[in-house]
């Protein structure tokens, strides 16, 4: 899933392999290009590797096999310090016995800057993050939101051109996060660098990135932008694991200019658009957005109609969340907007629902 | 809430008094219960620490011997200006002391503390009570014929001054100073001075012990906190081992190792880099010492150093190296200061038991090797001058005292973490 446009890329991983115990893989055969001045995040579950391939990035891990480029260098055998990379660790990192201001010197003097030039880079650093007074403080007075401002003026005083970025907002509360993500987001689009970034929270990955690359089981399951990994999910973990899903599983009846026609295991049929199945006959799962699905669709607007039982209906708001037994699956999720016109729908009512051969995607089973 | 803002607004004072009150007596009950909890350790603490040390202390400068021993020689000499000899009254004072002290059998305790204080003193108080039957008045001609010495000024002067139930005599002796007959206090010559020295070497080798058992300890910490929990422990048991060895047994492996015919040499002979006939030295002199109490005091070290170690995340150095460190100033700027509370637990632990240790330079220090607390040791147990022994007892405990309060306003007690 390399991007083509190799002969451009910045940040080039190439078969990259990576055993700690060398017996399983935790990292296989991963292939990236990363061009200049993108923000990619690396999304997935725990254990799928995607720190670890940071880490081999940042040079604190070795791949067993395979290549990492940086502008072009293999840079596999270049010592951490001496690749120049900008870091932001998952709890930042801020040495406690320095203050905010040594903390951002510490890059710049390692650097064997002038004290002038040092002072007017953390000064600038610091009002980037809106820290400008906070200098003399102690990295355990600020809070977290400011820790984490911190840590990320720090790793861009020296102006590395690649930032990598390891759950940087994982410690803080949902609305900081969220504020810290546009933050990020706009650091980036301002300063032009190329951000890496890992995370295992899809929100933050579809809020700030450019493309996202889904990790699963050591490989890159899909490599795309955030509009496409959502709506046009190419297996079925992507779509389980990026956004809310209906998992439908059957098999391939019939396929035809790139529509297949789907039974369930209950024995309903389905017609899907072909997407990532193994031909007729063989095992499938469809994916269908909740908020795809129709509650008592108008005639013709959807090409697969059943009928549902509403088993639980959830009031949130800014919409109405409704689980369904459909097709012989009770954990069917349907999302209705709360709209004015609406009808109430309550527990136990029976009606029709349907959703269109676009949305619904046959993927590996 | 609105009932306490009421009771806190306006208490007139006899309410506060009372509120006052109320409070004590609800938390007594509790401070009652914490105080029981803690009076077995005290009580304890008390009698085995508390008071060994207050009689120490007062040892160091009683010394009633001659006063209660020689009582009318000492109240007559209270008078007597020392600057001819005494008058016959005096005399017949110390006739009768001598007469009764042979009856009573206490002669010779008197006659040992005066010998502490001048040489002599017990032969001259000893061959005249054996030859009580001689004397007879007048006192001070027939003394001075039993025994020359009663007709020397000093040995009287020794007498006056030790007449005093309270002395300075074995703090002057402590420093290697001496009182000269005239009264005059003054340190004896270089190379006659014992304790000054043993002070000064058992501090540089206690420092130069808590710098080696650092440099030991620090990398081993290092690996341990770096291993998977599961490694560590089985590795830390190979640190505590020391601790369930007897003392002893580690001392004396020392000698095995370092004597002239012991491992070490033989090693060094076999490979050929000493001849045969020229073997190092390698114990009973300050070598022995330090390379054995080294071995010793390293857990001391290590322990704190690792429970530090610990808390520091392996996060900071990838940081700064990630800032464009190296290694070596990854280590030094960012790891290091933040295991200053660790190497200074371990420096203080590893200094104060170096200081006042006795086993291992007794076994292993020879002479050149020897600490103040074996001196301390050698008047308890041989000279049994335990006034000499209390002396510098509380002077190594000052010293101690002093080196702490030292540290603490270098370094700050707050910094030492224990874990």
């Amino acid at each position: 899933m390399a991007n083509p446009a190799s002969s451009e890329a910045y940040v080039r991983f190439d078969g990259v392999q990576k055993s700690y115990d060398g017996v399983n893989l935790v990292v296989k055969d991963l292939n990236v290009d990363i061009p200049r001045g993108e923000f990619l995040t690396m999304l997935g579950p725990s254990g799928s590797g995607k720190t670890t391939s940071l880490m081999m990035l940042a040079g604190f891990e070795t791949a067993t096999h395979g290549d990492i480029y940086l502008n072009g260098r293999s840079i596999n055998n270049v010592a951490p310090h001496k690749r120049g990379i900008g870091m932001v660790f998952q709890n930042y990192a801020l040495f406690p016995h320095m203050t905010v201001a040594e903390n951002l010197a510490f890059p710049l003097q390692v650097r064997k800057m002038s004290k002038a030039d040092v002072e007017e880079k953390v000064q600038r650093a610091l009002d980037m993050v809106e820290l400008g007074e906070f200098g003399n403080r102690r990295p355990a007075q600020l809070s977290g939101g400011q820790q984490q401002r911190v840590a990320v003026a720090r790793a861009l005083v020296f102006e590395p051109d690649l930032v990598l970025m390891d759950e940087p907002l994982g410690a803080l509360d949902k609305n900081l996060r969220e504020q810290m993500q546009y933050e990020i987001k706009h650091i980036h689009e301002r300063l032009g660098v190329t951000v890496v970034y890992v995370t295992h929270d899809q929100s933050e990955a579809l809020t700030m990135s450019n493309r996202i690359a889904g990790f699963e089981d050591g490989r890159i399951q899909q490599l795309a932008p955030p509009t496409e990994l959502y709506e046009k999910p190419e297996n079925a973990f992507v779509a389980q694991f990026i956004g809310e899903n209906n998992k439908l599983t059957g098999r391939v009846d019939a396929l035809a200019d790139g529509i297949c026609e789907v039974v369930l295991d209950n024995g309903d049929r389905v017609k899907a658009l072909d997407i990532n199945t193994d031909g007729a006959g063989k095992g499938t799962t469809l994916s269908l957005r909740p908020e795809r699905v129709f509650l008592n669709p108008v005639e013709g607007q959807c090409q697969n109609m059943f009928s549902g039982k509403a088993e639980e209906v959830i009031y949130l708001g800014d919409h109405i969340r409704v689980r369904m037994n459909v097709c012989g699956h009770d954990d069917f999720i349907v999302k209705v907007p709360n709209a004015s016109d609406k009808k109430g729908l309550v527990q136990g009512d029976t009606i029709p629902v349907g959703w269109s051969i676009d949305d619904c995607r046959a993927l590996d089973a | 809430m609105s009932i306490s803002v009421e009771a806190t607004g306006d208490l007139s004072p006899e309410e506060q008094k009372r509120l006052k009150a109320d409070l004590h007596r609800s938390l007594r009950r509790n401070k009652m219960k914490a105080l029981m909890l803690v009076a077995p350790l005290i009580i304890f603490i008390l009698i085995t620490f508390v008071a060994p040390i207050g009689d120490m202390l007062i040892r160091s400068v009683d010394d009633t011997v001659v006063n209660e021993y020689m009582p009318r020689t000492t109240e007559a000499l209270d008078d007597w200006d020392g600057q001819a000899l005494p008058d016959e009254a005096i005399y017949a004072a110390l006739a009768q002391d001598i007469i009764e002290g042979r009856k009573e059998k206490t002669i010779g305790k008197a006659a040992k503390r005066l010998n502490y204080e001048k040489g002599g003193m017990r032969s001259l108080l000893m061959s005249t009570s054996r030859k009580h039957k001689k004397i007879q008045p007048p006192y001070k001609d027939s003394l001075i014929d039993i025994k020359k010495g009663w007709g020397d000024i000093d040995n009287w002067k020794v007498i006056q001054r030790l007449g005093s139930p309270v002395t300075a005599s074995y703090y002057i002796n402590a420093f290697d100073m001496e009182t000269n007959s005239d009264g005059d206090v003054s340190f004896v010559p270089p190379d006659e001075q014992i304790y000054l020295k043993l002070f000064w070497r058992t501090i540089w080798m206690s420092v130069l012990i808590t710098a080696m058992t650092v440099l030991l300890g620090y990398p081993v910490s290092y690996f341990l906190a770096s291993l998977p929990l599961k490694h560590a422990n089985v590795l830390m048991i190979l640190v505590l081992l020391p601790f369930w060895t007897s003392l002893l047994v580690r001392t004396t492996s020392w000698i095995a190792m370092l004597q002239s015919q012991g491992v070490l040499n033989d090693l060094m002979v076999w490979i050929g880099v000493i001849g045969d006939e020229n073997r190092v030295q390698l114990i009973y002199n300050a070598i022995g010492t330090v390379v054995a109490m080294t071995h010793i005091l390293l857990p001391f070290m290590i322990l704190p150093l690792y429970s530090v170690m610990k808390t520091v995340p392996p996060s900071y150095l990838r940081a700064a190296r990630s800032l464009g460190a190296t290694p070596w100033t990854a280590f030094w700027q960012v790891y290091l200061p933040q295991t200053v509370p660790g190497i200074s637990a371990g420096a203080i632990l590893v200094f104060i038991l170096s200081i006042g240790y006795y086993i291992t330079p007794a076994l292993v220090g020879g002479q050149s090797g020897a600490f103040i607390g074996n001196a301390i040791a050698g008047h308890m147990q041989q000279s049994l001058n335990w006034g000499l022994a209390a002396a510098l007892g509380v002077m190594l405990l000052v010293l101690v005292l002093g080196i702490y309060g030292l540290y603490n306003r270098v370094v700050g007690t707050n910094s030492v973490k224990l874990g």
